[in-house]
């Protein structure tokens, strides 16, 4: 219950962020040049003003910002999200196609580069300064310093387009039937360059918190008990240590959120996947400006979501931090 | 032993300083040895690497010298490495340290808004700017500033936080200092180490957040950008690949560079972790 109400306090802080970033963006697109009924015009090559002044009443961009924008938070209280003009249809509809792919993007890359990273955190800082150290530490170096579209360019080079492995890209095989699983293993094995792709900055971040902070724990006294107690290192390695090298790490998985969904935009351009990233790429080239703050509201709330999940997950791994929320 | 031998001592510091004064090199030699516009017309499109004597970088899919284009982007990445970093520590600074020297109220209000910029995806953020304000280099710039400085600021604040109550700042504020003299003059340059190391993460994600948007074609176009040369390769990927490889080989070069250099003045500043 206490766990709860902790998490929900920290729910709660969140609100007025979300709201500030709803009204900034709205006031950013006011400042932009041109509007939906512009971009609709560009596409359709031009139309008579009186068409124009209907298009413009249709779509309510005649009023002024302000009520405009009372109007868009009222419907965001429903979850309705407006119309887009480019697609034809409702901006959630849009968005709620394309989001499975930027999720399962994100869960399997997120799972990629903790679990890699914790194992060669571990690795390294068990071998501290020897040659399996610098060894794990050059590479978290070198995937840090990697720009994720070249990386991603570069795998297609060779694993697609050299020795014709894995696909170069799209999300699944078009035109072919398959079973449940035939399609599922189809997609997953469309999602491994992408997966390493995305994943890779973020494996090097892990690995050297989880270096840093597995030689910090192991000089703590608790440590030392337990190996005077004659506890075998394994278990010193995997119970006393870890579990509590694992909390700096968590924090980091919170705060990567955002950055692993600003990420996706260009690993799924890379690899052509029709996410929200690409989604997001393609209303800033396209001016459609409603579905644009549309994926602005869900990256926030998404991003809101995996921070109230870490809260969890922390306080359940550190009892401690449950008393300073109050 | 003082941080400038100690930074000295650590051999991977050293080779990230050495990456770092041959990326200014290229940038400052790029007018001796390439007088003309890197972005004109130099010989047939798509020669491979020394096929060519003059272009030992080959030329691109639109017959510009691939090798001028690494030397001015080297340039282009440097300037928003320092531009875009210098505004973002100085935003993050300032705000930081407002809110964690008065804190109460005015802490809160900044912390929201810190908040909102670290809920929105930055990358994201970049994007609608860009949609916004277009994409000449000078806004692109500006923009990555802009979503760049929520960290620095929370760094400030922490330590200011940490500062502000120490014996010596409550003895100059007895004194009769200014707030503004304690915040500039007293306990920011206690807290300035932590943020200047940081500011070298904050280059090498500058740099990497300028050539992904180039790479998507939303960066200016009318500057030899190297994330615009990958970007430029990708419709020649399957045979000539050496069009991106060539200029991505360079920022990789780059960030390292600079992340070297800023986790060995980290080592250097702090030697406590570094000897167990």
């Amino acid at each position: 219950m206490q766990l709860l109400s902790f998490a929900l306090r920290r729910l709660a802080i969140s609100l007025p962020s979300l709201l500030i970033i709803l009204v900034g963006v709205f006031g950013l697109l006011q400042l932009a040049p041109g509007d939906t009924v512009d971009a609709l015009l560009a596409q359709m090559g031009g139309g008579d003003a009186k068409m124009i002044e209907t298009l413009r009443q249709h779509y309510g961009v005649d009023t002024p910002a302000w009520i405009q924008l009372a109007d868009y938070l009222v419907r965001l209280v429903h979850l309705d999200l407006g119309y887009s003009a480019i697609y034809g249809k409702p901006v959630a509809d849009v968005i709620f196609e394309r989001l499975p792919v930027t999720l399962l993007l994100m869960a399997s890359s997120l799972t990629l580069a903790s679990l890699g990273g914790v194992v060669l955190g571990v690795i390294a800082s068990r071998y501290v300064h020897r040659w399996q150290d610098t060894l794990i530490s050059t590479l978290g170096m070198l995937f840090y310093a990697t720009p994720a579209f070249w990386l991603g360019l570069m795998a297609v080079v060779i694993f697609s387009i050299k020795l014709g492995w894995l696909p170069a890209g799209g999300f699944e095989e078009i035109g072919v039937e398959y079973s449940a699983w035939g399609r599922a293993a189809d997609i997953a094995y469309h999602m491994v360059l992408p997966t390493i792709t995305l994943s890779l900055i973020f494996l090097a971040t892990y690995l050297r918190i989880m270096r840093a902070s597995m030689l910090e724990v192991s000089t703590l006294d608790f440590v030392r008990t337990a190996r005077a107690k004659g506890v075998d290192e394994t278990s010193i390695v995997t119970r006393h240590i870890l579990r509590n090298a694992l909390l700096p790490l968590v924090t980091l998985i919170g705060l990567h959120a955002g950055t692993m969904l600003g990420g996706a935009v260009v690993v799924e351009s890379v690899f052509t996947l029709p996410g929200l990233g690409r989604l997001a790429y393609e209303s800033v080239v396209q001016r459609d400006l409603n579905t644009l703050l549309g994926i602005v509201f869900i990256s926030a709330l998404l991003v809101i979501l995996v921070n109230f999940a870490v809260d969890l997950i922390y306080a359940r791994l550190d009892p401690r931090i449950r008393g300073k929320g109050n | 032993m003082p941080a400038f031998k100690r930074y000295f001592r650590n051999s991977s510091a050293v080779m990230g300083l050495v990456l770092l004064v041959a990326v200014v090199l290229l940038a400052l030699s790029a007018d001796f040895l390439f007088p003309r516009n890197p972005l004109s017309l130099a010989g047939r499109p798509l020669q491979w690497p020394m096929a060519n004597p003059r272009f030992w970088l080959g030329t691109d899919n639109m017959g510009r010298d691939i090798a001028a284009q690494i030397f001015y982007g080297a340039r282009i990445s440097l300037l928003i490495g320092v531009v875009a970093t210098s505004l973002a520590i100085a935003v993050g600074i300032l705000v930081g340290a407002v809110a964690g020297y008065y804190g109460g109220l005015v802490d809160e209000v900044l912390m929201r808004i810190t908040d909102a910029f670290q809920t929105l995806p930055n990358f994201l953020l970049l994007l609608l700017l860009i949609a916004v304000f277009g994409s000449r280099i000078e806004m692109v710039v500006i923009a990555i500033g802009v979503v760049s400085w929520p960290a620095p600021a929370r760094l400030t604040r922490a330590e200011f936080m940490t500062l502000r109550n120490r014996e010596f700042v409550e003895a100059a504020r007895l004194s009769g200092l200014s707030d503004t003299r304690l915040i500039f003059g007293e306990i920011l340059p206690n807290a300035l180490p932590p943020v200047i190391v940081y500011a070298s993460v904050v280059m090498a994600t500058s740099i990497l957040l300028e050539s992904s948007l180039a790479f998507l074609n939303l960066s200016d176009p009318n500057v030899p950008s190297w994330g615009n040369l990958v970007g430029l390769g990708r419709s020649v990927l399957r045979s000539e690949w050496y069009v991106s490889a060539i200029p991505g080989f360079a920022i990789l070069l780059t960030v390292l560079a600079v992340s070297l250099v800023g986790q060995g003045l980290n080592d250097a500043l702090n030697p406590r972790l570094d000897e167990q």
